[in-house]
């Protein structure tokens, strides 16, 4: 069966026609567009990656920006503590020392009171010492004018003395 | 709405159809010729030295075609038109002192002194030689409208490229971009490899689409069939040319796998090399064939369908030939696109398996 059969003319003017427009195509078709697309394909991956880039930036910058907040934060908190410290130092300081200094002069005023109170007695002692003895000498002056009075005297204290 | 649209299509159809086979009744009768499917099919699916277009009162309205014939006496060449539609081998046109007749298609060189063509027993001519047939036939003048067709579509979609500065596909580049990137990355990269398969682009890009173009071409009705990619001499060529590419792209590693297949015993290794040396041969003749069978299967089947109208000679087989024929051809379409893809992707993968690097 010639349908089988191919015919020399056939395969003649496909060949040379084949040759023809894959020559043609290929420069003036496949080679443009293949460009074309391949160049916008190159240029949609690297804006992609700038994309990318540029996202990994702005994710470290904001990563340093928390990081040094918050390292600010760490210092401003440290710098509180230090000041309040320092604040509860001075002030127990201050405490202490003024309770030292008060008992210091309480005690100086009590052991000055005591002097004193010494002081007054001993005075008082003395003073009443010659008082009694004053009183005592007109009382006997006035008692023994009496030799009733005398006796009776005598006897009360002798009385005294038993009891004792 | 839909229904009754459809419905009235189908009517007229019926209606119009008793006209159309009155009018083959009629010259059948009068060519007191019976009707042969057969010769119809084959005259349709075969190659043929003018374009027929369509019969008016029994006169056949053709386009001539230039025949280009290479004779002992050098080339010769005239109108198909000459023939006056003979295809009998009766009408004997005279050139450049050699005497030819039409028969079937084919052209005879009549022998010294012969003025009609004589036949054997098994209806070969005996007093008649075949020259070098260079004609301008149907098939080869569809060609070249596809050709051009090609060109205009794809030098036309290149140059929005070179206009638009951003790259940016608009009008014809976009309905060709996405089919050139699919060739790009369904065929070419997957079966050649992402290093090689730039080479191999223009090759897969221009055959693809010549298959393609060529099988719708076929089956657009009024070109009456000119079944080019259904012509064994076409897909011959193509496959051709993918035995060439193949053969010569092939690399250290791939001629070692077909004579001495690593990574077998020795007796395997034997066994194994004519085996992979027919294999060489008979891919790129199963492409030459596939291609060929289905496309000429499909012409087959549509115009037999058409054909058992005037077979059962009644106008009531004529919705079923119809509707058989109008399924059959939207197959047929998706078909054109299947068959230009299994063609590109299997010499896609042959050049894989040429260009393809050790690695075990």
């Amino acid at each position: 069966m010639d349908l089988v059969q191919p015919g020399f003319g056939l395969v003649f003017w496909t060949a040379i026609t084949f040759l023809i427009l894959l020559f043609i195509l290929r420069k003036f078709a496949w080679r443009p567009i293949l460009g074309a697309v391949s160049e916008r394909e190159e240029s949609i991956k690297s804006a992609l990656q700038s994309a990318e880039e540029a996202k990994k930036e702005m994710q470290n910058l904001q990563a340093d920006n928390e990081r040094i907040l918050k390292e600010a934060r760490a210092e401003r908190d440290a710098l509180l503590k230090e000041a309040r410290e320092l604040k509860d130092g001075i002030i127990s300081d201050a405490k202490e020392q003024a309770k030292a200094e008060g008992d210091k002069m309480l005690k100086q005023a009590q052991a000055a009171i005591e002097s004193e109170k010494k002081a007054a007695v001993a005075e008082i002692k003395a003073q009443v010492a010659t008082l009694s003895v004053d009183i005592a000498e007109k009382v006997i002056k006035e008692e023994l004018s009496d030799k009733t009075k005398q006796l009776k005297l005598v006897e009360d204290m002798l009385g005294d003395i038993k009891l004792n | 709405m839909q229904i009754s649209t459809f419905k009235k299509v189908f009517l007229g159809l019926l209606l119009a159809l008793p006209l159309a086979t009155f009018a083959s009744d009629e010259s059948d009768t009068k060519a007191d010729k019976k009707f042969d499917p057969n010769e119809m099919i084959m005259h349709h699916v075969k190659d043929a030295h003018e374009f027929h277009i369509i019969d008016n009162k029994d006169k056949p309205i053709s386009i001539p075609l230039p025949i280009i014939l290479w004779t002992d006496n050098g080339l010769v060449s005239f109108m198909s038109s000459e023939f006056h539609h003979d295809d009998e081998g009766k009408v004997v046109v005279e050139k450049e002192g050699s005497r030819f007749v039409k028969y079937h298609e084919k052209i005879f060189q009549l022998e010294e002194g012969a003025t009609a063509l004589l036949f054997d027993e098994k209806h070969n001519p005996t007093n008649a030689s075949k020259p070098l047939d260079f004609s301008i036939t149907r098939n080869v003048f569809m060609m070249w409208v596809s050709v051009l067709v090609l060109l205009f579509i794809f030098i036309s979609a290149a140059r929005v490229y070179k206009k638009s500065d951003s790259k940016v596909p608009t009008g014809i580049a976009g309905f060709v971009e996405p089919l050139i990137v699919f060739v790009r990355d369904e065929i070419a990269r997957p079966m050649i490899g992402e290093h090689k398969y730039k080479k191999y682009m223009p090759y897969l890009l221009t055959i693809f689409f010549f298959i393609w173009i060529n099988n719708i071409f076929g089956l657009i009705p009024i070109l009456n069939g000119a079944n080019l990619s259904g012509n064994i001499a076409f897909t011959l060529t193509l496959a051709v040319f993918t035995f060439i590419i193949t053969t010569f792209s092939g690399n250290k590693n791939y001629w070692k796998h077909i004579f001495w297949m690593p990574g077998v015993p020795v007796p395997m290794k034997l066994f194994l090399m004519p085996i992979e040396l027919i294999g060489i041969f008979t891919k790129p003749i199963s492409l030459m064939i596939r291609l060929f069978a289905n496309i000429t299967a499909g012409h087959i089947i549509i115009l037999a369908l058409m054909s058992l109208i005037f077979i059962f000679e009644t106008v009531w087989v004529s919705p079923i030939s119809v509707l058989f024929s109008l399924f059959i051809t939207v197959i047929e379409i998706v078909v054109t696109a299947i068959q230009a893809y299994i063609f590109t992707i299997l010499s896609a993968l042959y050049f894989g398996m040429a260009t393809e690097e050790e690695h075990h």
